[in-house]
C-alpha cells in the first residue's frame, strides 16, 4: 500500500474510501462534542467548564461538523463514489481528476473545521449563523463562512459529475427504470444540492461581509434586513435535510431488497412519486424552520400546508420500502438490524416533525428540546444508522474481507438503546418548556433528572457507536476473506470481484432485456 | 377488489371529516354581532397538541406494528429461501400511489384547518388588553408600560386581561418564550414583532426565558411574569406611575431652574 497512490488516486472506489475515512474522522470529533455537552449539562451551573463561550463552541463544531463534514460527504461522498459507478456498470465516475478534487477540497474543508479548536477566538455561532450575533461576536465567523464554502464546492463539483456520470455512462441495456433505488435517491441528492448550495454560499459570504467589510446587509439601522439572512439559509438548509434523507432512504432500499431477497415494491412509486416529489417540495418548505421569527403570517400558513404535504412523498417511500419486506425471505444480519431499526427511528422522528408542521402548535415547540429531539431522530439519528448499515453492507465489496457478525450485532443494539434513551427524553421536556442552546439552566431546575438520564444514554449510545467502528478496523485487518457476494445480492455491484480492480470490471458489464437489480425470483 | 373498496369508502371518510373541520374553522359566532368570547391561547393549544399526539400515535403504532408483523412473518425459513413479492398490476401499482396520497392529504388538510384555527386565535389580539412594549438586549427584558413606567425582567399584570408585547431589540435576535403560556416569538433590531397571552390565576409567577441563540449569555437571560389580582395590580400600577411622575417633576424642576437664572 502506497500512502503517494491513495493521495493522488483518481479511481471512484478509492476516493469513496478516503471520503468514508474523513468523514468517520469528522464524526468521531463531532461525537466528543457531544459528550462534553452532555456531561456538561448533567449537572446545574458549571460542571466540566465555567465559560460558556467553550459549550457554545463545542454545540457549534457538533452541528457544523456533524452535518457538513460527516453526514453529507459520507452519504454523497462515501456511498456515492463507491456505489453509483458499480451499480450503473461504470469503469469510473465522468470526470476523474475533478473527483479527486473535490475529495481534495472535503479534506481541506475538515481540517478548517478541526482548526476551530486550535485558534484563539473559534467561532460560536451555532451552524446557523444568524446575524446580528454573528456579525457583531468576537468569534471567528471567517472560519464559519469558509469551511461552508470549501465543503460547499466539493460538493457541487461532485454533483455535476454523478449527473453527468449517470446520464452517459450507464453499462448498455440499463433504462432508467433498471437503475438501484440508491441511484436514483443520490440524482435526486446531487439535484438540490446544485440548486440550493450557491444560495447557501451566498448567505455565509453576506455575513463575512457585513462583519469584517463593513457591509450592511443584515444591519437594519442602514436598510438592512436580519431576516433577510435566515432566509437564504433555511432556503437552502431545509433541502440539505433531504440532501440527507434522500441517499440513506436509497441505502437502505438496496439492504433492504438484498436481505429480504425481494424486489422492490412498486418502483415507479418510489421513483417517480416518493424521490420527485421530495425534490419537487424540498424548496418551498423552508418557512418552517421561522415560525417563530417574526415572518409574515401568510407566510407562515401556507408553508404549514407545503410542509405537512411532504408527507405524502415521504410515506410512498416509506411505503416502498416496508413493502418490500411483504412476502419476502428476511434474514437479520448486521446491516439488515440497522436497517430495520432506521424503519422505527424514522417514523418516530417523521410523525413527530408533523406537529412542528403546524405553526401554531411550532410557537411553543419551537426553540425547544423537542426540535432538537426530532430531529435527530429524523435525520442524524437515523441518517447515521443508515449510514453504519451501508457501511457494514459494502464492507465486504470494499475490503474484501468480513466484520466480525457477533459485535455487529452487539453494537447495533446497544445503539439502540441509547438512542432512544437520549432522544425520547429530549423531546419529553421539550414540550415541558426546556429552550435548546443552553449551556446552563438555572431557570429549570425541574429538568436536572432528565438531563442525567440523558448523559447516561448517551454513554451507552457513544459505546455502541465505538464498538461499532473498531469492529470495522479489526475486520479491514484480519478479517476473514468475505467472497464476492456474500449476500447473494442480484445488483450490478456484486458481480465484480471484492474488492473490485482499478476499473471496476475486466470487460464493460452489459445487461440482458429482463435484468433488473432487484430481479430474485425467476420468471 | 374488495380490499379495494374498503380502501376507497376510507379515503372518502376523511375527506369528509377533513371538510368538517375546515367548517368548524369559521368562528359559530361569525356574523351574528355577538362579541367573541376570549379564547386562551394555551388552553388552545394543549386541545390541539392532545388531538395531534393521537392522531400520530394511531399512525404510527399501526404502521410499526405493520412492520413488525412483516418482519417476522417472512423471516428465512425452510421452503422460504427467496422473495416472491406477488407482481402488481398497473391499475394496483397506481392506487398505492392514489389512495395513500389522499389518505395523508386528507389526515394533512384536516390537521391544517385545526392548526390554522389554533393560529387566528395567538394572531388576533382581544381589543381589551394590557400592551406592553418590550426592548431586549444583551441580556434581559425590558418591558414598558403604557404610563412610561419600566421594568426589567419582571413583567406585573393583572389576572384575567389579555397582555400584548410589542418587541423590539437593541442588539442580536432575543425570543420572549413563556413556556406556561404556550407562546414565543422572536424579537430584533428592525422590525417589530408582538405576542399575547392570557393571564389567569393570581398570585402565579410564570418563568420567562430568552428562546433564540442571543450570545455567550443566553442560558442566563432570563425573567419572570408576575400576575397579580386586578385591585393588587391597580395599586401597584397607580403607585408606581406616581412615582414616576414626581420624580419627573422633580428632575423637570430641577433641569428649569438653572435656565430662568441665566
Amino acid at each position: 500500500m502506497n500512502i503517494k497512490e491513495w493521495i493522488f488516486t483518481t479511481d471512484h472506489k478509492r476516493v469513496g474510501i478516503l471520503y468514508l475515512i474523513g468523514s468517520m474522522a469528522a464524526f468521531a470529533i463531532a461525537g466528543v462534542m457531544a459528550m462534553m455537552m452532555r456531561i456538561e449539562l448533567s449537572s446545574l451551573g458549571p460542571t466540566i467548564t465555567d465559560n460558556p463561550t467553550t459549550y457554545n463552541v463545542w454545540l457549534y463544531s457538533h452541528g457544523a461538523i456533524m452535518i457538513l463534514a460527516f453526514q453529507i460527504p459520507a452519504l454523497t461522498g462515501f456511498f456515492a463514489n463507491f456505489c453509483i459507478p458499480l451499480m450503473i456498470g461504470a469503469k469510473d465516475v465522468a470526470f476523474p481528476r475533478v473527483n479527486a478534487l473535490s475529495v481534495w477540497l472535503f479534506y481541506v474543508g475538515v481540517i478548517l473545521a478541526l482548526l476551530t479548536f486550535f485558534v484563539p477566538d473559534p467561532p460560536d455561532v451555532m451552524w446557523t449563523g444568524y446575524p446580528p450575533y454573528s456579525t457583531i461576536t468576537t468569534g471567528n465567523t471567517a472560519f464559519y463562512t469558509f469551511t461552508v464554502l470549501i465543503l460547499g464546492f466539493a460538493s457541487i463539483i461532485g454533483g455535476v459529475n454523478f449527473l453527468t456520470t449517470v446520464v452517459y455512462m450507464r453499462a448498455p441495456g440499463m433504462g432508467w427504470t433498471k437503475l438501484n433505488i440508491f441511484v436514483w435517491c443520490t440524482l435526486g441528492a446531487f439535484v438540490l444540492q446544485l440548486i440550493f448550495v450557491p444560495v447557501l454560499g451566498t448567505a455565509v459570504t453576506l455575513i463575512s461581509l457585513d462583519k469584517y467589510l463593513g457591509t450592511h446587509f443584515f444591519d437594519p439601522t442602514n436598510g438592512g434586513d436580519v431576516l433577510t439572512y435566515q432566509n437564504l439559509f433555511w432556503f437552502y438548509s431545509h433541502p440539505a435535510v433531504y440532501v440527507i434523507f434522500l441517499p440513506f432512504f436509497g441505502v437502505l432500499f438496496e439492504i433492504v431488497a438484498t436481505f429480504a431477497r425481494n424486489q422492490v415494491f412498486n418502483y415507479k412509486m418510489v421513483v417517480f412519486g416518493g424521490i420527485f416529489g421530495i425534490v419537487a417540495l424540498a424548496g418551498v418548505v423552508w418557512v418552517h424552520h421561522l415560525y417563530v421569527s417574526g415572518m409574515a403570517d401568510w407566510l407562515r400558513i401556507g408553508m404549514m400546508i407545503t410542509t405537512l404535504m411532504i408527507s405524502v412523498p415521504v410515506g410512498l417511500m416509506l411505503i416502498g420500502l416496508v413493502g418490500t419486506l411483504y412476502k419476502g425471505s428476511i434474514t437479520f444480519e448486521t446491516p439488515m438490524l440497522y436497517a430495520s431499526g432506521v424503519m422505527f427511528l424514522f417514523l418516530i422522528g417523521g410523525l413527530t416533525g408533523i406537529p412542528l408542521a403546524v405553526p401554531s402548535l411550532t410557537i411553543h415547540l419551537a426553540r425547544t428540546y423537542y426540535v432538537v429531539g426530532h430531529f435527530h431522530y429524523v435525520m442524524a439519528v437515523a441518517g447515521t444508522f443508515a449510514i453504519f448499515a451501508g457501511v457494514y453492507y459494502w464492507f465486504p465489496k470494499f475490503t474484501g474481507r468480513m466484520y466480525n457478525e457477533f459485535w455487529g450485532k452487539l453494537g447495533f443494539w446497544i445503539t439502540f438503546v441509547g438512542t432512544n434513551i437520549v432522544f425520547w427524553t429530549m423531546m419529553d421536556i421539550g414540550v415541558q418548556g426546556m429552550p435548546r442552546r443552553y449551556y446552563d439552566y438555572a431557570q429549570f431546575p425541574q429538568f436536572v433528572s432528565a438531563h442525567q438520564l440523558m448523559t447516561l444514554g448517551s454513554i451507552i449510545l457513544g459505546i455502541g457507536f465505538v464498538i461499532a467502528v473498531v469492529n470495522w478496523i479489526v475486520g479491514a485487518i484480519r478479517g476473514p476473506k468475505a467472497g464476492d457476494n456474500p449476500w447473494g445480492s442480484h445488483s450490478l455491484e456484486w458481480t465484480t470481484v471484492s474488492p473490485p480492480p482499478h476499473g471496476n470490471w475486466p470487460s464493460p458489464p452489459s445487461v440482458a432485456e429482463n435484468w433488473t437489480p432487484y430481479g430474485y425470483e425467476k420468471r | 377488489m374488495r380490499n379495494l373498496k374498503k380502501l376507497v369508502a376510507a379515503a372518502a371518510g376523511c375527506l369528509i371529516s377533513t371538510s368538517i373541520a375546515f367548517a368548524g374553522a369559521y368562528p359559530a359566532t361569525a356574523g351574528s354581532g355577538a362579541p367573541p368570547a376570549i379564547k386562551d391561547p394555551a388552553v388552545e393549544w394543549d386541545h390541539l397538541w392532545r388531538e395531534v399526539i393521537i392522531d400520530i400515535t394511531i399512525i404510527g403504532v399501526v404502521f410499526a406494528l405493520i412492520t413488525a408483523w412483516l418482519l417476522w412473518r417472512y423471516r428465512r425459513r425452510p421452503g422460504n429461501e427467496t422473495g416472491h413479492a406477488p407482481k402488481l398490476s398497473a391499475a394496483a401499482a397506481v392506487a398505492w400511489v392514489v389512495i395513500p396520497t389522499f389518505v395523508f392529504l386528507a389526515d394533512d388538510l384536516y390537521i391544517a384547518a385545526n392548526g390554522w384555527q389554533l393560529w387566528n386565535v395567538y394572531r388576533e389580539v382581544p381589543a381589551d388588553r394590557l400592551e406592553i412594549s418590550l426592548e431586549t438586549g444583551m441580556y434581559s427584558f425590558d418591558y414598558t408600560y403604557p404610563n412610561g413606567l419600566r421594568t426589567q425582567n419582571e413583567l406585573k399584570v393583572p389576572a384575567g386581561k389579555p397582555v400584548l408585547l410589542r418587541m423590539t431589540s437593541r442588539d442580536t435576535l432575543h425570543n420572549h418564550f413563556i413556556p406556561d403560556f404556550r407562546v414565543k416569538e422572536d424579537s430584533m433590531p428592525g422590525r417589530i414583532t408582538y405576542l399575547w397571552f392570557l393571564p389567569k390565576e393570581a398570585g402565579k409567577q410564570h418563568v420567562v426565558s430568552c428562546a433564540a441563540y442571543c450570545g455567550v449569555m443566553h442560558s442566563y437571560m432570563a425573567g419572570k411574569i408576575v400576575v397579580l389580582s386586578p385591585e393588587d395590580y391597580k395599586a401597584w400600577y397607580d403607585k408606581e406611575g406616581a412615582k414616576l411622575n414626581d420624580t419627573k417633576s422633580a428632575a423637570e424642576r430641577a433641569t428649569a431652574m438653572p435656565a430662568k437664572k441665566s
